[in-house]
């Protein structure tokens, strides 16, 4: 009897903590996204005013496709998460690094609370300004090299811009969700949503200037689904 | 019948009324003390009365007078606020917004409240504004922590120009804080509207305020809402301590003149043996600065609302035969400048209520100095606006483009007839951020018909008009001043200097005389 009391405290003990810690297990979400027909041409950058910086790069990359494959495109969960879900917040950070008078990455997600790291690998001053509308904003200056500010958010937000008012031409997209089941793709175009529970979600694919796909995957117990996502210039 | 009908209608809306009256005060009274719900609905009636026209009634800063003006009035759903003493990105406290609404902001529309409203009205409206965003709700800000100024000397001024360049400052403010740094034409605030970096040499013009503890916090807590980030992290960061921050401050403070300056209705022309030969003169360093306020030309369709020449320093001196002004104003831009073309994009964007389209393209920069033209016995002077047809105004018309002085008459706004003329010589340069200008004439023209004689001892109307190009100024959209004068010393005769040294010796001499005879009288 007494053994039994003792585990079922430990099985309720369990549950509880599942209910807080992330789905260690699960199954994913991946896939590619690919770009079809001719990219848009990038905007010219021009950085003759700074030094530092000149020269590095000279165009804005809004949209980059490497051998097909586009990068900085956003995949989430857009639904089918149980109402009320809560989950743990990835400990480890999410890196926004300054070089060369550009962000990198230029499209980043982090979930509630998780702390987004701001890096400057540029010997020159930036100011690092986020301007949300549900979120608190900041705007905080980093004028050497080496410097890491970080900061979170309170607040599940799409697409809040990141922008240096020394270098205009300096942006970046920022999203806050209330779960970590988001992913950005790589130069490779390939992406990983790992630990999701199994079910049925709406898989949402989001590029800054090229708009949104969606699709429906079932994720399995154990496994993978795949999601893979095309997009084209003359998407949005 | 008719009574009747009246009584009923009269006794339904006094039960509705009484209704809506519960309605609106059970929300109320269900979450505060009916004190608070008192003091909410007088800070409603204060925003409502003096704010809204500007703010708009739900505080989105659209009020009907708000497209005219840059920058515009603040949107209080956001709740992002420059002027603040906690960490950016934080809420104001109720002392922050309260010393907003006590001393306003300079170099905005941004009046002081203190002398129009009580301060338990003050208190009230500042409960309200922050009712009009969610942001606040359960919110209890904690200013930052701020030391105490360290003493200011030449040596802390100097180590804060230094760490001045080392944060990079110029960068927006410019080599000599002129504001004319090289993102300047880039600059917006959160609502992407246009946005001047701050002028550091006119500190009467910060938003905040220029104590050097003002100067300090702002460089502390950033002020949200515009390009200019906060510093804390820096200091945290060990890039610089917080001594230099201070010491930056300092620098910043001792750009600007001790006391804010006064405008002066006679600008005293002082009498010397040689004029200047340009506006870097060095002769000039010595002559009295004279503060001139720019405002908007408001009263004259096409009008102008966002000036961006705000003063103009005179100086002037003569030598008998000639007189020489020099005219110092700070332009961020030697217009055109293709740097700027994106300013002027956003200066179209902003300003569409207008009486006419902000210009597509960049002017030059423009210096207009008026005096009357038929001077002399006749008191009046013309009209301020570039004169009228009954009395009209001697015109110097200086432009950027081709460097062009243009000697002539007006009748009114943006009206010019060449004459006369020829006999005005000028020399202007640009230098990071500041048009220099000198204008030298003789003190009598050849034709006192077309232009206005500059008599010795007398004194002589003088008005002024600015505009920016860059800014997408014209020749009547620009900035205005009243009228001053101009008064030529009288040269100093030489008796002024020999008459109180001969008293002086007359006076000893007697003196000296007295008192010999004293001593011989009592020797003898």
């Amino acid at each position: 009897m007494k053994h039994l009391m003792l585990s079922a405290i430990v099985v309720s003990l369990a549950a509880f903590g599942s209910r807080a810690a992330p789905v260690a297990q699960g199954g994913s979400v991946t896939g590619t996204v690919k770009f079809t027909g001719t990219p848009p041409a990038n905007p010219k950058v021009d950085m003759s005013e700074e030094a530092a910086c000149k020269g590095k790069y000279t165009s804005d990359p809004v949209v980059m496709v490497t051998n097909g494959s586009l990068a900085n495109v956003l995949i989430y969960v857009k639904s089918g998460l149980p109402a009320g879900g809560k989950y743990a917040v990835p400990s480890a950070p999410v890196t926004i690094d300054q070089e060369g008078c550009l962000y990198h990455p230029r499209t980043l997600a982090v979930m509630v609370g998780q702390q987004l790291a701001i890096h400057n690998s540029d010997a020159v001053l930036h100011n690092i300004k986020v301007v949300p509308k549900k979120n608190r904003g900041f705007n905080i200056s980093q004028p050497t090299k080496g410097m890491t500010t970080s900061k979170t958010f309170t607040t599940e937000e799409m697409d809040i811009p990141v922008q240096c008012n020394v270098h205009s031409w300096m942006h970046a997209n920022l999203n806050v969700f209330s779960h970590p089941f988001f992913a950005v793709s790589g130069a490779d175009g390939s992406f990983s949503i790992k630990g999701l529970p199994p079910g049925k979600y709406e898989i949402e694919a989001w590029h800054e200037k090229l708009g949104t796909k969606t699709m429906t995957v079932t994720v399995p117990a154990t496994g993978s689904a795949t999601a893979n996502f095309s997009f084209s210039a003359a998407a949005r | 019948m008719v009574r009747g009908a009246w009584c009923a209608v009269r006794g339904g809306l006094r039960i509705t009324r009484a209704l809506l009256v519960l309605a609106l005060l059970v929300p109320l009274t269900a979450h505060r003390s009916p004190l608070a719900a008192q003091g909410a609905s007088e800070g409603k009636a204060v925003y409502d009365q003096w704010c809204s026209g500007c703010h708009g009634t739900t505080g989105a800063g659209n009020g009907y007078a708000a497209t005219r003006m840059l920058p515009r009035p603040r949107d209080f759903t956001r709740a992002v606020f420059q002027i603040r003493t906690t960490a950016s990105g934080e809420l104001p406290t109720d002392a922050d917004l309260r010393r907003v609404v006590d001393e306003g902001m300079p170099g905005t529309a941004m009046p002081a409240w203190k002398s129009r409203l009580t301060a338990r009205e003050r208190d009230a409206v500042v409960g309200y504004l922050k009712t009009l965003s969610t942001f606040f709700q359960g919110q209890n800000p904690t200013p930052i922590t701020i030391g105490k100024a360290p003493r200011s000397t030449p040596e802390t001024i100097r180590d804060g120009r230094a760490t001045f360049e080392k944060l990079e400052c110029f960068k927006c403010h410019g080599e000599l804080g002129r504001g004319d740094g090289k993102s300047a034409p880039t600059l917006k605030d959160d609502w992407d509207q246009p946005l001047k970096p701050a002028d550091l040499t006119e500190g009467w013009n910060f938003n905040g305020g220029y104590t050097v503890e003002q100067i300090y916090t702002r460089l502390r807590t950033g002020l949200d809402g515009t390009p200019m980030p906060s510093f804390s992290e820096a200091v945290d960061s060990k890039i610089i301590t917080d001594e230099q921050l201070w010491h930056v401050a300092q620098y910043i403070r001792s750009l600007s003149p001790e006391r804010p300056p006064e405008p002066r209705d006679v600008m005293r022309a002082a009498q010397v043996a040689t004029l200047p030969g340009g506006p870097d003169d060095s002769a000039w360093a010595g002559v009295e600065r004279y503060y001139v306020p720019m405002v908007g030309q408001v009263i004259q369709k096409p009008r102008w609302f966002a000036p961006a020449v705000n003063t103009i320093w005179v100086q002037a001196v003569h030598d008998g035969k000639s007189l020489a002004l020099r005219l110092t104003w700070h332009d961020r831009s030697k217009s055109p400048d293709p740097a700027w073309d994106e300013w002027l994009g956003r200066m179209q964007q902003a300003m569409t209520e207008g009486d006419a389209p902000v210009s597509a393209t960049q002017g030059p920069d423009r210096l207009y100095l008026q005096f009357p033209l038929h001077a002399g016995g006749d008191a009046e002077r013309p009209y301020f606006l570039g004169g009228s047809s009954r009395r009209p105004v001697y015109l110097w018309r200086w432009s950027s483009e081709g460097d062009d002085l243009e000697e002539g008459t007006g009748t009114g706004l943006g009206s010019f007839k060449a004459g006369a003329g020829g006999e005005a010589a000028h020399v202007a340069r640009y230098d990071r951020g500041e048009w220099q200008l000198q204008i030298t004439r003789p003190l009598v023209p050849h034709d006192t018909t077309a232009a206005t004689p500059f008599p010795v001892g007398e004194t002589i109307p003088i008005a002024f008009f600015a505009a920016d190009g860059s800014n997408g100024e014209t020749e009547t959209q620009g900035a205005v001043s009243a009228w001053y004068a101009i008064y030529p010393d009288v040269p100093t005769a030489p008796g002024v200097y020999v008459t109180p040294i001969i008293a002086l010796l007359l006076t000893a001499g007697v003196g000296l005389g007295i008192v010999r005879r004293a001593q011989k009288h009592r020797n003898g």
